[in-house]
């Protein structure tokens, strides 16, 4: 397994521990006295499973077992799947903070940080589709 | 890879690209209201990388490599209805949220997207089986 495909499974893998103790808080908060920031959880607790487990999972899979691009560049341009790994984990982390934190704190910077966490993963995105294209092709 | 998936994969990868852009939109309109109207892509959004995305990648990934007959994937036909019926279905639904369509649109649409799971899995179905000796 390539070590660039075991960066995206290990971290996949501590997202969705983490989206499972996120689900924890969110049963937690209807019985106990959380504190107020906790009530931002939903979206963050949806998409560290979704982007953080199900989609770095397959980005990871995909650049380890799709057809080879070239003899000389198997798996397309590194840099651009390296550039994938980080675009996309630290605009997802960026949005676990400051989305929660925008909710209860009145300083305008959150909102900010959080158009930086979309640009970043939308940034991830489109460099894992042109990294991915042309190695989707007819044997 | 064979051609149909290849259809399903880019496919996959263009809804992914819209899906991840509507994504990033709305995420934006959250941090700093751009406009209220983003508000409604959240339908595409969903529909586009859960159906769009996500199934699709998978479809196009099994009718790759699941186990064939030599060189046989078997009935193929309803595998092709299967890319056909989805993307329909996915448009339907998509068009039906933004132009407000009558219910019966949306209906419609999921009713194709049903269709395709179906057809899907009646090519999938006898794929799924022991290895045998030789087979590949």
């Amino acid at each position: 397994m390539p070590p660039i495909t075991r960066l995206f499974i290990k971290a996949s893998l501590l997202y969705l521990v983490a989206a499972f103790f996120v689900g924890v808080i969110l049963v937690l908060r209807p019985m106990y006295d959380l504190p107020a920031i906790t009530a931002g959880f939903s979206p963050i607790y949806f998409h560290l499973f979704m982007v953080g487990w199900v989609m770095q999972l397959i980005v990871g899979v995909a650049y380890w077992m799709f057809p080879k691009w070239s003899k000389t560049q198997p798996r397309g341009h590194d840099s651009l799947a390296l550039a994938t790994f980080w675009l996309l984990n630290a605009g997802l982390l960026l949005r676990v903070v400051a989305e929660p934190a925008q909710m209860v704190s009145a300083w305008t910077g959150w909102g900010w940080l959080i158009v930086a966490s979309a640009t970043l993963q939308w940034l991830a995105g489109l460099a894992f589709v042109a990294n991915t294209w042309p190695r989707v092709k007819e044997k | 890879m064979p051609r149909l998936s290849v259809w399903f994969v880019r496919a996959a990868l263009i809804y992914l690209t819209l899906g991840f852009t509507f994504g990033g939109l709305m995420l934006a309109n959250k941090g700093v209201p751009i406009h209220p109207l983003i508000w409604r892509l959240l339908p595409s959004h969903i529909e586009f990388l859960l159906f769009g995305w996500t199934i699709q990648l998978a479809f196009g990934v099994a009718f790759w490599i699941l186990p064939r007959w030599q060189t046989q994937r078997g009935n193929v036909r309803p595998a092709w209805a299967a890319f056909l019926l989805l993307n329909g279905g996915i448009w339907l639904v998509v068009a039906g949220s933004w132009f407000n369509w009558p219910a019966w649109t949306l209906v419609s649409g999921r009713l194709l997207e049903t269709a395709a799971v179906a057809a899907f899995a009646w090519h999938a179905w006898p794929r799924v089986k022991p290895w045998v000796e030789g087979s590949p």
